[in-house]
């Protein structure tokens, strides 16, 4: 089971009881406690329903290996490791990341005058011979995932159905969709307050 | 049995960012209002968004959906100090552009404009998208909001720097980066669980 540091975020970027980013933090008191409970809600949930915690691991892994912020993609890999994931699963998503990495956001809007921004990036694709390290539900969130961190904009009904048809539920699918939209937050933070913190007035 | 996704027809896509209402419409069945028990009530913090089939399909996860609201909220009503609500509802709407969320962009466009009444430059920075030339405190604040929302993230010293020689003190810094870090997870949400409609 993964260690839950009383507040991810604070350990992540590093602040300590006392300092100027702590006192910052205390005045967005709700913010800060809620940002721990989603965590908590979307880490370590007491009921996971039907995504599993080695699930979960899994894409927070992918998520962050993606945004390339060390501090947030090394915490994930350990929790990864430490949720009981087999190692050939560690493996397969590092492995993912790797092949996944991409400049965003891309994307396409509807027809119309916005299509002159349109901008067309990678559509991840697992290979068949990656799938078994990954089973086919993880196989299918992992391509919807790749979309919705890099190009959200270009989400539609099919790749939901995708993962339906690989065995998710609906609820399955909303419990994903906020994970991957959390971790969006939890890691544009973190960066954003070790900037701050490493650069004092 | 498997889910199957909804499909919506005969619905006004919007094709342009407006500071217009838009509607939302969902792609997987929210709960319906019969099935909401106190947990999900709590969920959705608001009794009234019970109406809203967006928060009824997040209530499938109801102390989540209750933990990001409550963050919702303190980033961007909490009035003690720091950012001025127009400019962290400029950072939301600055995000939702850049990632490419009509709906996002239009809620927060408006709020942006009624609480700073600068309408011509929220217009232009929907128009124009992130690059707009707007003043230089504004400029700022965009800048840091696409520098957090690109990936990889391309937000360093000189973000800060900047929004500092505009005025910000590092509470407001620090609301600039919990705003746009927020939109970052409300525009996924948003974007691929549904779709905006006139």
């Amino acid at each position: 089971m993964p260690q839950t540091p009383h507040d991810v975020i604070d350990t992540l970027v590093g602040i300590m009881p006392g300092t100027a980013l702590d006192a910052i933090r205390a005045r967005r008191p709700e913010a800060r406690k809620h940002a721990q409970a989603s965590y908590v809600g979307l880490l370590v949930p007491n009921e996971p329903g039907g995504v599993s915690l080695p699930e979960r691991f899994a894409i927070a892994a992918f998520v962050a290996g993606l945004h390339g912020e060390p501090q947030t993609s090394a915490f994930y890999v350990e929790g990864l490791r430490s949720s009981g994931a087999a190692d050939a699963l560690s493996a397969a998503i590092a492995q993912q990341v790797d092949k996944a990495r991409a400049v965003g956001p891309y994307g396409r809007y509807p027809k119309g005058p916005l299509s002159a921004e349109d901008q067309d990036g990678p559509l991840h694709r697992v290979a068949d011979d990656e799938r078994a390290a990954l089973g086919a539900k993880l196989a299918a969130a992992l391509e919807h995932v790749h979309m919705l961190v890099l190009h959200p904009r270009d989400a539609a009904p099919p790749s939901l159905q995708a993962m339906l048809d690989a065995g998710w539920s609906t609820t399955d699918v909303v419990m994903i969709s906020q994970l991957v939209s959390f971790l969006s937050f939890q890691i544009r933070i973190v960066a954003g307050l070790r900037t701050l913190a490493s650069h004092p007035a | 049995m498997t889910d199957k996704t909804l499909t919506p027809t005969g619905h006004a896509e919007p094709v342009t960012f407006t500071r217009d209402m838009l509607e939302w419409l969902p792609w997987l069945e929210p709960l319906s209002e019969s099935e909401l028990t106190p947990r999900h009530m709590d969920g959705l913090v608001d009794a009234a968004r019970a109406k809203s089939p967006y928060f009824r399909l997040l209530a499938r996860d109801p102390d989540v959906l209750g933990a990001r609201t409550r963050t919702d909220k303190d980033i961007f009503y909490n009035t003690d100090a720091g950012l001025p609500r127009a400019e962290r509802e400029l950072a939301a709407a600055a995000t939702s552009r850049l990632n490419g969320c009509i709906y996002c962009a239009s809620v927060h466009a408006r709020f942006a404009a009624t609480y700073s009444k600068r309408v011509e430059d929220v217009d232009r920075l929907l128009a124009e998208g992130t690059g707009a030339q707007l003043d230089e405190r504004w400029n700022a604040i965009v800048a840091a909001s696409v520098a957090l929302t690109s990936i990889p993230m391309t937000f360093d010293t000189t973000h800060i720097d900047r929004l500092r020689a505009a005025g910000l003190d590092d509470l407001s810094i620090a609301d600039v980066i919990q705003a746009a870090s927020f939109f970052n997870w409300a525009n996924r949400l948003m974007l691929s669980l549904g779709e905006p409609t006139r």
